[in-house]
C-alpha cells in the first residue's frame, strides 16, 4: 500500500515538473511504442497465443496493427491537436481573442481488458500520452502472459518515471481506485464499470467507460445470392473471427426473417467449415475461451434444456482445452440467460421474425448495445434503423470495420458506455479543453458598470441582441 | 396545454419512477425527434420570458433581492439568447457530420449522427435560479430529449414560477418541473436517467455522480471553486478595479460560480488596488453600500451565518480594509475587502460565494501561479497584466475551467467558448453548440458495400495473409499491391 502511495506520489511529481507536456516528450513516447511493438512482435504473438490461443493474423489485425496505426496517426497529428483552437468572439467585445487550449488532465488510470489485452491497454495509452498525461496501466490479470509482458517490457521502452504498469487483481484495482486520479479509462463489463464510476465519484474524476452489450446483426432479405453469401461470410467473421466471440463489438445474435432461417444456417455452416475445417479445435485459426470461469459461464448458458434443444449446429465442449465449438442456436427462449446477458463467446442465437422491420422494436426493448450491424440494401430501412434505434455505432453491410476508422468515435451509449476514443477522440478523451479569453484595457464599455440608469439598460439590451446599429444610434442620440 | 403539477402528495421514489416511465414512453414515440417540435418549444421559452419578464424579475427579487438590471440581463436576456441561437443553428447542428474513411475500409462512407440521449434530469442552483434552469434545458430540448427540471428550493419564488410557466408554455408530456428539497431530489436521483446535468457544489456533485454510477448515467457537473484574480503592476488599476467589481459584487453580490473569489498581487500593487477598488465601489454603489439597491442580498440566513463566520474569525477580523458592515434582518453584507489574510484562514479554505474579497500578497507576481496550483482547480482564473510573457506563463501554468485575461466573467458570455470546469470545478461543458452536444449521443455510422471484400480478413490464416494484413493496416498502397501479388503467387 505504502509502495503504491510512493509510486503515485512520484508520478504526480513527474507530471507537475512539466516533463510530459512537451511535444518532444510525447513524440518520443509514441515512437517508443512503435519500436516496442516492432521489436517484440514475436513475443506479443507468443503471449497472445498463450493467453487466448490467438493466431498471429488475428493478433496483428486486432492488436499490434491497431496500436501501430494509432501511434502513427497520433504522431502525424499531434502538433495540430495540441494547438489552441481559435474561436470567434462577438464584435461587442472588440478587441478580444477567444480560444480553446487542450491541456492534459494530469495522472490518469487505464484499466485494460483480457480479450484484447495488448491493444486495449496500448491504444488508450497512446491517447493519454498524446494529451501529455502521466499514466498508470492496470492490465487484466485474466490475461497473465500479456500482463507480464506489459509490466516487463514497457519500462524498457517508455519513460517509466511517467508511465507505469501495475499488476494485480480485484484487490489491487480496489486499492488503485481509492486514490485520486485525474481521469479513469475503463474497458470491461457494466458491473465493474459501475464500481469504477462510483469510486471515481468520490474524487469527481471524469471517466470513459468502454463496455459492450448484445450487439445484434440484422439480416434483411438480399435478392442477390452472392450478396447473401458475402453477408453471411461477414457474420461468421464478425462472430467467431474476433477472439472467438469474446469481443465487445462482436456479433452477439442475429435477427432474420423466418423464411430465410434455413438458408442462413446452411451458409453459416458452410463458412464455418471453410474457415475452420471439419474440426475447428484443430484449425489454429480460432481463439480459445479465456479461462475456466468464462468456460463455465458459457457452458451454463447452454444448460437450460430449452436452450440446448435449440442448438442446430455445434454444441460440443472440451473443458481441458477451454474449447467450445462454434455453435448456432435457433430461437432459444427469449427469457433464457443467453438472450439476456452479453454472450461473449462462440454461441450464436438466431432469432426469427415475421417481418424484418420487427428487429427495431426487438433491439429497442433491450439495453443500448455498443454496435448494431445491418445487412440490407433497403435505404428506407437503413434510415429507420438509424433514426429509431440507439447504439454506440451502426455499421451497414459489414462487421467490426468501424473499429479501424480513425475518424469515427468509438464508444457506447447507455449500458454500452460513456465517452469515446480512437483517432483524435483519444487525444480529446484525455484532455481538458480550457477556454482562454483575452481582452484589452481599452475601450471600456461604460454601461457595464453601475449606477444603473435607463441609458445603460437600453445599451445592454441592444448589446445582448448584438444590435450594433442600434447601439450606434443610441450613442449618437445622446447629446452630452 | 398542460396542467400544473400541484405537489400535494409527497414526491417519492415511486412517483419519480412512474414519471420517468411516462416520459420515456413519450420519448420513444419519436415526438422530440422532429425539428418542428424542438423549435416550437424554444420559441415558447422566448415567449414565456417576454410575456412574464416582470414576474421573473419579481421572483428573483423575492429570492435574492436581485437588482432589476441583473435579472433582466443576466438571467432573462441570456436565456432568450440561448434559445435564439439554438433556433438559428438547429438545422445545422442536427445534420450528420460526414467524415473521411481510409484505405482500410475502402469502399465505404461514414458519418456521425447526433441523436438525443433520451430522458434527462437538470438540477439547478439558487444563485441564477432562472438562467441556470433554462440554459441547460435549452440544450436538452435542442438535442431532442425529454427533460425533468428540479429547481433549487433555496430560491422558492423562482421555483414556483418555473413550475407554473413551464406548465403553461411547454409540452408537459415531455418537459416537467419537480419542486422540492432533499427528499424529492433523492427520489429523482434513484431513477435511471440518460444524462444528469447538475449545477451546484462539489459535495452534492459527488452524490449526484455516485447515484448516476449505479445506472451508468453520464453526468455534466458545473461546480465552482475559488476563482482567483492575479493583478500585475504597471497596469490601468482603475479599469482593472472596475472589472473586478463587475465580476464580484456586480454578479449577484459575489454569489456566482465564476465570481472573483480572491485577489493575488504584490504588496505595492495591493495598497493601490485597495484604493482603486474603494473609489470605484463608491462610484457604483454610493457611500452607504450596505443599503445599495444595486446589490443582491445574501440568499438566506444559513449563508449569512456562514459568511459572517468567515469574517469574524480571529485571524482575519483585523484585516478588513473596507466594508464589513452587516444587516442581519435584511440579510445584507456590505462589499468587504480584506488585506493580507493568512492562507490557513477559513476564508481562504472554502469558496467564499459572497461579498467578501480577500487580497493576498506575494513576493513576485509569478508566485501567484504556484499559490493557485496548490489549491484545487477552480472554474475560472483571471489575470490583469500588460506583460505578454506573464500572460503566456499564466495560460500554460494555471489549470482552470476557463481563463480570462484583463477581464472577469466575460468568457462565460461568449457562446463559441465551452463553459465548464475541471477536477473539483466540474466535468463537461456547455453554452452554444456545446449545450447541444452535451445532451447528444454522437453515433458513428459506417456504410459499406458488398463488394471489396479482402479475403485476408478471413480464416484459415496464413503467412501470406499476415503480410497483406500488415500492408493494409499501414495504409500503404504499394505494400498492398506487393502483398496481393505475393498472395496470388501462392
Amino acid at each position: 500500500m505504502v509502495e503504491l502511495e510512493n509510486s503515485l506520489g512520484k508520478l504526480r511529481q513527474c507530471f507537475r515538473s512539466g516533463r510530459t507536456r512537451s511535444l518532444a516528450w510525447r513524440k518520443n513516447q509514441l515512437r517508443a511504442v512503435l519500436k516496442l511493438i516492432h521489436d517484440k512482435e514475436d513475443v506479443i504473438f507468443e503471449a497472445l497465443q498463450q493467453d487466448l490461443g490467438k493466431h498471429p493474423v488475428e493478433s496483428y489485425r486486432d492488436e499490434i496493427g491497431v496500436v501501430k496505426k494509432s501511434a502513427n496517426y497520433a504522431l502525424s497529428n499531434i502538433k495540430k491537436w495540441m494547438a489552441p483552437k481559435k474561436q470567434p468572439v462577438p464584435l461587442l467585445f472588440f478587441p478580444s481573442k477567444g480560444e480553446v487550449l487542450p491541456e492534459p488532465y494530469g495522472v490518469v488510470l487505464i484499466f485494460g481488458s483480457w480479450n484484447f489485452p495488448i491493444s486495449v491497454a496500448l491504444d488508450p495509452l497512446i491517447g493519454a500520452i498524446s494529451a501529455g498525461n502521466a499514466v498508470v496501466i492496470k492490465p487484466s490479470e485474466q490475461a497473465p502472459a500479456c500482463s507480464s509482458f506489459l509490466a516487463n517490457i514497457l519500462p524498457l521502452y517508455l519513460d517509466d518515471s511517467a508511465i507505469k504498469v501495475i499488476l494485480g487483481g480485484a484487490n489491487e484495482s480496489e486499492q488503485l481506485l481509492r486514490h485520486k486520479w485525474d481521469k479513469i479509462f475503463f474497458t470491461g463489463s457494466p458491473r465493474v464499470a459501475s464500481q469504477v464510476m462510483t469510486a471515481a465519484a468520490k474524487h469527481l474524476t471524469p471517466v470513459t467507460l468502454e463496455l459492450g452489450g448484445k450487439c445484434p446483426a440484422i439480416l434483411d432479405s438480399l435478392s442477390s445470392p452472392s450478396d447473401m453469401k458475402v453477408a453471411v461470410k461477414r457474420i461468421v467473421g464478425g462472430k467467431w473471427g474476433a477472439c472467438n466471440g469474446q469481443a465487445c463489438i462482436g456479433i452477439d445474435y442475429v435477427l432474420v426473417e423466418d423464411k430465410f432461417k434455413s438458408t442462413l444456417i446452411e451458409i453459416l455452416q458452410k463458412f464455418i467449415k471453410k474457415f475452420y475445417g471439419e474440426n475447428p479445435r484443430k484449425s489454429g485459426s480460432i481463439s480459445r475461451i479465456i479461462n475456466k470461469n468464462h468456460f463455465e459461464r458459457l457452458q451454463n448458458l447452454l444448460k437450460d434444456p430449452l436452450v440446448a434443444d435449440s442448438i442446430v449446429h455445434g454444441g460440443s465442449l472440451d473443458e481441458e482445452a477451454l474449447y467450445i465449438e462454434p455453435t448456432i442456436l435457433l430461437n432459444p427462449p427469449l427469457n433464457a440467460d443467453i438472450m439476456n446477458e452479453e454472450i461473449f463467446g462462440p454461441l450464436l442465437p438466431i432469432i426469427t421474425v415475421d417481418n424484418i422491420r420487427e428487429s427495431v422494436d426487438f433491439i429497442n426493448s433491450r439495453p443500448k448495445p455498443l454496435a448494431i450491424y445491418a445487412f440490407t440494401k433497403d435505404e428506407t430501412f437503413k434510415r429507420q434503423i438509424l433514426a429509431e434505434t440507439s447504439s454506440g455505432s451502426v455499421t451497414f453491410n459489414d462487421v467490426l470495420v468501424q473499429f479501424l476508422c480513425d475518424a469515427l468515435p468509438f464508444g457506447g451509449v447507455g449500458q454500452s458506455g460513456i465517452g469515446r476514443y480512437h483517432g483524435k477522440y483519444s487525444f480529446d478523451t484525455f484532455s481538458h479543453e480550457k477556454t482562454v479569453m483575452q481582452r484589452a484595457f481599452f475601450p471600456e464599455l461604460e454601461p457595464r458598470y453601475p449606477p444603473w440608469n435607463d441609458f445603460k439598460l437600453k445599451f445592454i439590451r441592444l448589446a445582448y441582441d448584438f444590435d450594433y446599429l442600434g447601439i450606434l444610434l443610441l450613442m449618437l442620440n445622446l447629446k452630452r | 396545454m398542460g396542467s400544473v403539477e400541484k405537489e400535494t402528495k409527497v414526491f417519492d421514489s415511486e412517483a419519480a419512477s412512474s414519471m420517468v416511465k411516462e416520459l420515456r414512453d413519450e420519448f420513444l414515440s419519436g415526438k422530440t425527434r422532429s425539428y418542428e417540435w424542438r423549435v416550437t418549444q424554444l420559441k415558447n421559452i422566448i415567449k414565456m420570458c417576454e410575456d412574464h419578464e416582470q414576474d421573473i424579475i419579481k421572483a428573483l427579487h423575492s429570492d435574492l433581492a436581485k437588482p432589476e438590471l441583473e435579472s433582466s440581463l443576466y438571467e432573462i436576456s441570456i436565456s432568450k439568447n440561448a434559445c435564439a441561437l439554438a433556433i438559428k443553428k438547429l438545422k445545422h447542428w442536427m445534420k450528420p457530420e460526414k467524415v473521411k474513411t481510409s484505405l482500410i475500409s475502402f469502399p465505404s462512407s461514414a458519418e456521425i449522427v447526433s441523436e438525443p440521449l433520451g430522458v434527462v434530469l437538470v438540477i439547478s442552483p439558487w444563485n441564477y435560479p432562472f438562467l441556470l434552469s433554462i440554459d441547460p434545458i435549452v440544450g436538452a430540448i435542442a438535442a431532442g430529449n425529454a427533460v425533468v427540471l428540479k429547481p433549487s428550493e433555496i430560491a422558492p419564488a423562482t421555483s414556483s414560477l418555473l413550475i407554473k410557466l413551464v406548465g403553461e408554455y411547454l409540452d408537459n408530456s415531455l418537459i416537467r418541473v419537480v419542486e422540492g428539497a432533499v427528499a424529492e431530489t433523492s427520489a429523482l436521483l434513484e431513477q435511471k436517467w440518460d444524462k444528469i446535468f447538475y449545477t451546484g457544489n462539489g459535495r452534492v456533485g459527488r452524490i449526484v455522480m455516485a447515484a448516476a454510477a449505479k445506472h451508468l448515467t453520464p453526468v455534466l457537473l458545473e461546480l465552482g471553486g475559488k476563482c482567483p484574480a492575479v493583478v500585475d503592476s504597471g497596469i490601468n488599476l482603475k479599469v482593472a478595479a472596475r472589472r473586478i467589481i463587475a465580476g464580484k459584487w456586480g454578479c449577484n453580490n459575489g454569489q456566482t460560480c465564476v465570481a472573483v473569489d480572491h485577489i493575488l498581487t504584490t504588496k505595492d500593487v495591493a495598497l493601490k488596488l485597495v484604493d482603486a477598488l474603494k473609489h470605484e465601489l463608491e462610484g457604483f454603489y454610493g457611500k452607504n453600500q450596505l443599503e445599495s439597491k444595486d446589490l443582491s442580498r445574501i440568499v438566506n440566513s444559513n449563508h449569512f451565518a456562514r459568511l459572517t463566520k468567515l469574517l469574524d474569525e480571529d485571524k482575519v477580523s483585523g484585516k478588513i480594509v473596507h466594508g464589513g458592515e452587516r444587516d442581519k434582518a435584511n440579510l445584507k453584507i456590505a462589499p468587504t475587502i480584506l488585506l493580507d489574510v493568512p492562507q490557513d484562514s477559513l476564508i481562504m479554505n472554502e469558496e467564499i460565494f459572497g461579498p467578501l474579497l480577500p487580497i493576498l500578497t506575494v513576493e513576485k507576481v509569478e508566485n501567484s501561479f504556484d499559490v493557485i496550483n496548490s489549491g484545487t482547480k477552480p472554474l475560472a482564473a483571471y489575470l490583469f497584466t500588460d506583460n505578454k510573457k506573464l500572460k503566456e506563463q499564466f495560460v500554460m501554468a494555471v489549470s482552470a475551467g476557463g481563463l480570462a485575461i484583463n477581464d472577469t466573467i466575460m468568457h462565460a458570455a461568449v457562446d463559441t467558448l465551452p463553459f465548464g470546469g475541471v477536477q473539483e470545478s466540474g466535468m463537461g461543458a456547455y453554452h452554444g453548440k456545446f449545450s447541444f452536444d452535451a445532451f447528444s449521443h454522437k453515433k458513428a455510422v459506417l456504410y459499406r458495400s458488398f463488394a471489396g471484400d479482402a479475403p485476408v480478413r478471413y480464416p484459415p490464416y496464413t503467412n501470406g495473409k499476415l503480410t497483406l494484413m500488415k500492408a493494409l493496416l499501414s495504409g500503404s498502397f504499394f505494400g498492398v499491391i506487393y502483398a496481393l501479388i505475393g498472395l496470388s503467387k501462392n
